[in-house]
């Protein structure tokens, strides 16, 4: 597969660390949680989540590295290179979907929660962050936000709010789909297992090659890049590296 | 009766295949995953002396027949390593062997002892890496080179040690040779062909470090060249691979006289490669009759 030449439409703030690019570019049969490696000529090459394919690819950056944050200061007309859909993205099982996200990890939910709305599921989303200015704000479906310190929304977690809406017997929910920090998700997948409702993560890992040669990506035997990065909850926990350990650019394990 | 057991310098496999070193191979549990997926033997990353991050991205592409990659050797260092080693050794349930690199004859040794302690069935020392030319010569370009490091690794540890060469030499079996001579119990080949990928559109080279390795069933051609020059040429058991996706390209690379096969870029061909490779293996030695590996030889 090779990288394929295309440009910033669009470049968006979406809130003080996050760029949404929109890019020229269409990728038929991109599914919700597939990822793209994003390749600036010169500069480097990363693994990001698509946040929506229609009607053409849209990307979004945390301004959180050297590399990414050259991403994010791409402006519209500025030429890159995309190689994929890569990845396994998230099964669309179940009818009544929660999102739960935090901080930048809102991006590839909001892309599932449109393409679950088309197909006819009920969707919801939760959406955490710090504070105020880390919120990603556009909305594709009823979304409660969340914030640490109550600059805006609900003031605690985006855990705290998923564990009111899994007791809550009315509410039927038969899917959580989460992205954010990893310890994050092992707190809303612990949660669900609790309550008895399936989850899906998206696990980031340091990437390389990003079609499962380099065995880099690795969270235990499970690789980000090819098994993943959509995993279910219940085989996340199973894993003794999730929300624990991850790897350095040398490959050396780090706690997370 | 199929038999698909093979013996490597006394390393005994329950089938020819084994994990190529790079491939999949960082950390223990991906070592115990291949071997749970029907490889009869694994080789880890090569690591060395410290750790290094390796080259930046992009580092690896993927297309047609053909995979490129200029990782550059990144890994944890031998210390982290050896830990990795340790476990896989204890879980994988097949032979691990641990490839090894460094910048001169006393890094590889003194990388080869602390790798030793792990205990793996037999030490492949990378000298023939075509991803790391500017930080030094590729030592398997040189039969002096070569011999040095193998001879002084060979008396550092008590090991089997298989030297790894690189096909982009003039003559492949004459570094087999010098590999003999220091004292080498078996060959390891091929490494990835140096090459390069020039984006059209970028109007650049798509690695980052511009050149980078050859590998995918495209190179199988120039793979079973080389084994077959160096089975001429020594009397070594060589684990022989490059391109090598199916069970008739193992028996092809046997016949060139390979002792066993390494398997690598094909795990990203094929969903269970390991499982798929040795069951078509014993089709065909089934349909051919031969009874064991070793029989499988050209006419």
């Amino acid at each position: 597969m090779l990288p394929i030449k295309t440009k910033v439409l669009k470049a968006e703030k979406e809130n003080e660390k996050v760029i949404r690019l929109t890019l020229g570019l269409q990728l038929s049969g991109a599914q919700p949680g597939q990822f793209v490696m994003v390749w600036v000529p010169g500069v480097d090459e990363k693994p990001i989540s698509i946040s929506e394919s229609k009607p053409t690819l849209e990307i979004c950056v945390a301004n959180a590295g050297p590399a990414s944050e050259k991403i994010a200061s791409l402006k519209a007309g500025d030429e890159i290179f995309i190689r994929g859909p890569l990845g396994h993205g998230f099964e669309q099982k179940g009818r009544k979907w929660l999102m739960v996200g935090g901080g930048y990890g809102f991006g590839p939910l909001r892309f599932l929660a449109r393409v679950g709305k088309d197909n006819g599921k009920s969707v919801e989303a939760i959406l955490g962050a710090r504070t105020k200015s880390l919120l990603m704000k556009k909305a594709v479906c009823e979304t409660c936000f969340v914030t640490n310190d109550g600059s805006e929304g609900k003031t605690g977690t985006s855990v705290d709010e998923l564990e009111r809406r899994l007791a809550d017997k009315n509410a039927k929910t038969d899917m959580v789909f989460s992205c954010g920090p990893e310890r994050m998700m092992a707190a809303v997948a612990q949660a669900c297992k609790k309550h008895g409702v399936p989850s899906q993560l998206l696990v980031e890992r340091y990437m390389k090659c990003g079609f499962g040669i380099c065995g880099h990506c690795a969270m235990g035997k499970w690789l980000a890049c090819v098994d993943g990065p959509a995993i279910y909850g219940e085989e996340a926990l199973s894993n003794p590296e999730f929300g624990k350990e991850h790897q350095d650019r040398c490959g050396c394990k780090k706690p997370l | 009766m199929i038999k698909l057991e093979v013996s490597v310098a006394g390393v005994k496999m329950c089938n020819p295949l084994v994990l190529a070193a790079g491939v999949r191979s960082n950390y223990a549990d991906l070592l115990i995953r291949a071997a749970k997926e029907g490889a009869g033997a694994v080789t880890s990353k090569s690591c060395s002396l410290e750790p290094r991050p390796g080259h930046p991205n992009p580092t690896a592409m993927i297309h047609g027949q053909v995979v490129m990659n200029a990782i550059g050797l990144s890994n944890p260092g031998a210390k982290e390593e050896a830990e990795q080693l340790k476990k896989a050794v204890k879980e994988a349930g097949v032979p691990v062997i641990a490839s090894v690199f460094g910048k001169n004859a006393d890094e590889f040794a003194e990388a080869s002892k602390i790798i030793e302690k792990a205990k793996p069935a037999m030490i492949e020392l990378n000298i023939s890496c075509p991803n790391v030319h500017r930080e030094g010569r590729m030592f398997s370009a040189d039969p002096a080179a070569t011999e040095e490091i193998v001879r002084a690794v060979k008396k550092a540890v008590k090991l089997p040690v298989s030297a790894k060469l690189s096909p982009n030499v003039t003559d492949i079996a004459e570094i087999a040779v010098a590999a003999k001579r220091g004292g080498a119990d078996a060959i390891t080949a091929i490494n990835t062909l140096s090459g390069m990928w020039i984006d059209a559109y970028a109007k650049k080279p798509y690695l980052a470090n511009r050149q980078g390795g050859v590998s995918g069933p495209g190179i199988k051609p120039v793979a079973l060249r080389c084994v077959w020059q160096i089975r001429q040429a020594v009397d070594l058991p060589i684990i022989g691979g490059g391109g090598i996706t199916s069970g008739t390209d193992a028996a092809e690379m046997l016949m060139a006289g390979a002792t066993a096969v390494s398997i690598g870029s094909a795990v990203c061909y094929r969903k269970n490669a390991f499982a798929e490779i040795s069951k078509e293996l014993a089709e065909f030695m089934e349909s051919e009759g031969y009874a064991k590996v070793s029989d499988i030889k050209m006419d």
